[in-house]
């Protein structure tokens, strides 16, 4: 197991996992309406057996591999996973996956996603791990299922196994194509045990017809009807809206609440349940007035500490480092450097803000709940509602439909467990639907962070010297990848810290921590290529071996038209790179920066990526598409400003997401590398967003931005300080 | 105040007893079971809560239900006639213009109700139009040459 996914934990969740007993699953069986399944297990092969087939050695990985398809009579194959679909396109590229080494049409394959009584344990989708580790298990399990169906087909057909030929949910014989049988009528009307002796082959690459080939999204025909389900459009008999009383600050005590007032309102209920204290009412206006009857006082907390104090506040407490790498002497580059250079460099709070507010529907009756959740992690949310509720695990059954958007944010869902908890004391179906303002206030935002680099080139204008320091942000993405002989990376906690070191909670923001660390290198980089009197292309090639690195680099200045400049060489190009989630990716883009106003108008953005195999090369499109339009907001206009625990940004007309007059043209290419299993794509191309961005500006004037974003205001003071 | 009220929904009339100062919005999403219109942000900010109001896109969450007493509104739900997409939700699907889904019923409405007031709308026109509404997930390129493609489709008709 890579270190980054045991980065992506969040701690305080059980994340221990058990497979499921036989009754269980056949429970599950039931449940979808038949047992019509293929049960298969090579004997009790743990794990780490499958590691090079999977990727996977360690623990926490699903291994009831065989919960994960049913094939039904009809011969439509229900492919079952613990993941979510939040706009990542994964509901489309796992079918192709099961389509793929099952050997059925991919039209035939039906999605059941984020449902803990369906579906098999995952921790949560994160990390850019559904396709590249998720989805190996789906092909075991695809795999292991196809060769049971054959042993069945032989039987059946009387042929022997080597003579049968599978093709499109069909076993056939080869020499006599006409004795055949279909999947669905193998395994009609039973549940299927068997105990295979050895892994069968898996389909090599060469060979695949469905996966690497583009589709267009499985669920945009719901989506642009309205029929698309979503947590809060679920309407249960007898349900109620709740408003929740919240401090307004953080760290903010309550002296007092009076609920009188809110009492005697017509058709409210008032929960007080510990701190939790709600009102109740069927709909979610008559919730919104009873909750402004409440009159409540609240202690308010002083800490000085802003959105402008925050760095200081930062570089105080910080923890001794680790270091994520290092080679040669740091003193010896030094002494080799015919130019050093030092500089400082901060990212901002920024918000994950999806369109979807948190939402939770809680029905807690006759001893068990069941919990619609807009999550990124169901299973995750079973154990919390479980030790919330005091219920067994089994007791707890928590679904997922659709969710409006994650981006890391929904990895946390406090809202399910006041949904539950409420349910549970009012004895009715709860909907807790977080207001605007209720997000940002309890998102887990991206952390601020810090960055000190002190690099130097020696007089041949290579880099002699890498001294790198990172608050916060954490390790993931500050790993040097360059050629450079004396370099060490020194990580100063993670993006994951707890109370005391921000002001309210964070946590992982698409590519956690990598952002900030991309810019950094990025915007220094282009500082020494310009301290070496050369091209910042050409200088990161000179630095470079790594195949795919160069790769990725080229066909993005293949397709950009990128030629050779020492910046600044007021053009306005930019260039970054990186590797995040095991793929390769390299940006450029082209700026015009307005002297006057300070605004940025980025008018072009190119992209390659190298991301192993692509299951589904135009999903994959999208989300580098989704990535740097994203990645516009963090690097030019998303702030959470605060100030003693308040948020100053609550909703969209101060805190700004990234608009269609500011969406440049956007170029995308997949470098090509089927040799290499799936990477992953939901995050990578958001890393460059912020150091492309940053080195066309300082391209186009000499400005070096020190902060993101990217504001008007930092620009006119990079531009002042440039002379 | 409770008040009966009655507007064109979706082409059929609808009356309902219900209190006058609640929004169009929970109307449709409650009592109605219309959930195509989304809550987003409360305010008129995003856009996830369009619907055409006589023709025109509005944020349903900044709408009493009182204030559409007597109009025609159309919500994504009544956009597609007999099974058949509206052109604009085909170009959407042919585009994989959106991702999460989320913000695409306002998007479409919103791009309907630009289309309907100019039907050969540049290529500024529908970025500063579809400013109003707020996409996350970063569709934004494939929303405009959606908006585009159904334009060309619309060609010649207003629906």
């Amino acid at each position: 197991m890579k270190k980054e996914d045991v980065a992506e934990r969040r701690p305080g969740v059980d994340l221990s996992f058990s497979p499921l007993s036989r009754r269980e699953f056949l429970k599950r069986m039931g449940l979808l309406g038949g047992g019509l399944v293929v049960y298969c297990t090579v004997g009790d092969l743990p794990a780490a057996a499958r590691a090079p087939r999977t990727g996977y050695a360690g623990a926490n990985v699903p291994t009831d591999f065989n919960a994960f398809l049913r094939i039904g009579a009809d011969n439509r194959v229900g492919c079952m996973v613990g993941k979510i679909e939040m706009g990542q396109g994964v509901i489309t590229s796992f079918a192709q996956m099961m389509a793929e080494e099952l050997d059925v049409a991919y039209e035939s394959v039906d999605m059941v996603m984020g449902d803990t009584d369906l579906c098999p344990w995952d921790a949560g989708t994160w990390g850019s791990l559904s396709t590249r580790y998720y989805g190996a298990f789906v092909k075991e399990a695809a795999c292991e299922a196809k060769a049971v169906l054959q042993e069945l087909a032989a039987e059946r057909l009387g042929s022997p196994i080597a003579r049968l030929v599978t093709e499109n949910g069909a076993i056939f014989d080869k020499n006599n194509p006409s004795v055949r049988v279909t999947y669905g009528a193998l395994t009609e009307g039973k549940v299927i045990e068997r105990h295979l002796t050895e892994l069968p082959p898996l389909t090599p690459v060469s060979e695949y017809t469905v996966s690497g080939k583009s589709y267009r999204r499985r669920d945009s025909m719901e989506k642009v009807t309205g029929e698309a389900k979503f947590t809060g459009d679920i309407r249960l008999p007898t349900m109620v809206y709740a408003r929740i009383l919240r401090p307004p600050a953080h760290g903010a005590r309550l002296r007092r609440a009076d609920t009188a007032a809110a009492e005697k309102m017509k058709d409210v209920q008032v929960i007080r349940d510990d701190e939790l204290i709600a009102v109740l009412h069927p709909d979610p206006e008559g919730a919104a007035k009873a909750l402004a009857a409440i009159k409540a006082e609240f202690d308010l907390p002083e800490t000085g500490i802003d959105h402008e104090t925050i760095f200081d506040h930062l570089l105080s407490r910080a923890p001794t480092p680790s270091v994520a790498g290092r080679a040669g002497n740091l003193a010896a580059g030094e002494k080799e450097a015919t130019a050093v250079v030092e500089e400082t460099y901060l990212n901002s709070y920024v918000a994950h803000a999806p369109i979807e507010p948190h939402a939770a529907l809680a029905e807690v009756k006759d001893g068990r709940a069941t919990v619609w959740a807009s999550t990124q992690a169901p299973f995750g949310v079973q154990d919390q509602v479980s030790r919330a509720l005091g219920l067994s695990k089994e007791k707890v059954r928590v679904i997922a439909p659709f969710v409006g958007g994650g981006f890391g944010g929904k990895s946390a869902s406090a809202q399910a467990i006041e949904a539950a908890r409420l349910s549970k004391r009012a004895g009715k179906p709860v909907m807790v639907l977080w207001t605007r303002e209720e997000e940002f206030f309890y998102d887990t935002f991206r952390p601020a962070a810090v960055v000190k680099v002190r690099s130097g080139v020696d007089k041949k204008g290579r880099l002699c010297l890498w001294d790198y320091h990172v608050y916060f942000a954490g390790e993931r993405g500050s790993e040097n990848f360059y050629e450079i002989a004396n370099h060490k990376e020194s990580v100063y906690g993670g993006w994951h810290m707890g109370p005391g070191i921000h002001p309210f909670a964070v946590g992982p923001w698409r590519a956690p921590g990598a952002n900030t660390n991309t810019y950094a290198r990025d915007l220094h980089l282009n500082l020494m290529a310009a301290r070496a009197g050369k091209d910042p292309l050409a200088f990161r090639l000179e630095h470079l071996k790594d195949s795919r690195m160069r790769r990725v680099l080229s066909a993005a200045a293949g397709k950009f038209g990128w030629t050779e400049a020492v910046p600044p060489s007021g053009r306005g190009v930019g260039i970054s790179c990186g590797i995040d989630a095991e793929t390769y990716v390299a940006a450029m883009a082209e700026v015009a920066v307005d002297r006057q106003s300070g605004r940025i108008d980025v008018k072009r953005v190119v992209c390659a990526q190298d991301m192993g195999h692509a299951v589904n090369p135009r999903g994959a499109t999208l989300q580098m598409e989704g990535c740097i339009t994203m990645g516009l907001g963090y690097a030019l206009t998303e702030e959470v400003r605060f100030s003693d625990g308040k948020l100053l940004d609550v909703n969209f007309d101060t805190y700004q997401l990234p608009r269609f007059s500011q969406v440049p043209s956007i170029e995308t290419v997949i470098v090509k590398n089927d040799a290499l299993s799936p990477k992953g794509g939901g995050e990578p191309a958001v890393i460059c967003m912020g150091g492309v961005l940053a080195t066309a500006v300082h391209d186009a004037t000499g400005a070096v931005v020190r902060q993101l974003p990217m504001t008007p205001e930092r620009v006119k003071a990079a531009l002042r300080a440039a002379g | 105040m409770i008040k009966t009220i009655g507007f064109a929904l979706n082409g059929e009339t609808v009356r309902l007893t219900v209190d006058a100062e609640r929004t169009l919005l929970w109307v449709l999403r409650t009592d109605l079971g219309l959930t195509g219109a989304k809550f987003g942000c409360g305010e008129g900010q995003c856009g996830a809560c369009t619907v055409l109001v006589d023709g025109e896109a509005l944020p349903s969450c900044q709408l009493s239900v009182e204030s559409v007493e007597g109009k025609k509104i159309t919500t994504i739900e009544g956009l597609a006639k007999d099974g058949k997409l509206h052109p604009i939700q085909e170009a959407f699907v042919e585009h994989d213009a959106l991702q999460c889904g989320f913000c695409t019923p306002g998007m479409i409405l919103k791009a309907h109700s630009l289309l309907a007031a100019n039907p050969a709308p540049t290529r500024d026109e529908i970025l500063w139009t579809m400013d109003d509404n707020l996409c996350r997930c970063g569709a934004h390129v494939r929303i405009v040459a959606a908006v585009q493609t159904a334009a060309e489709a619309l060609k010649g008709g207003s629906k």
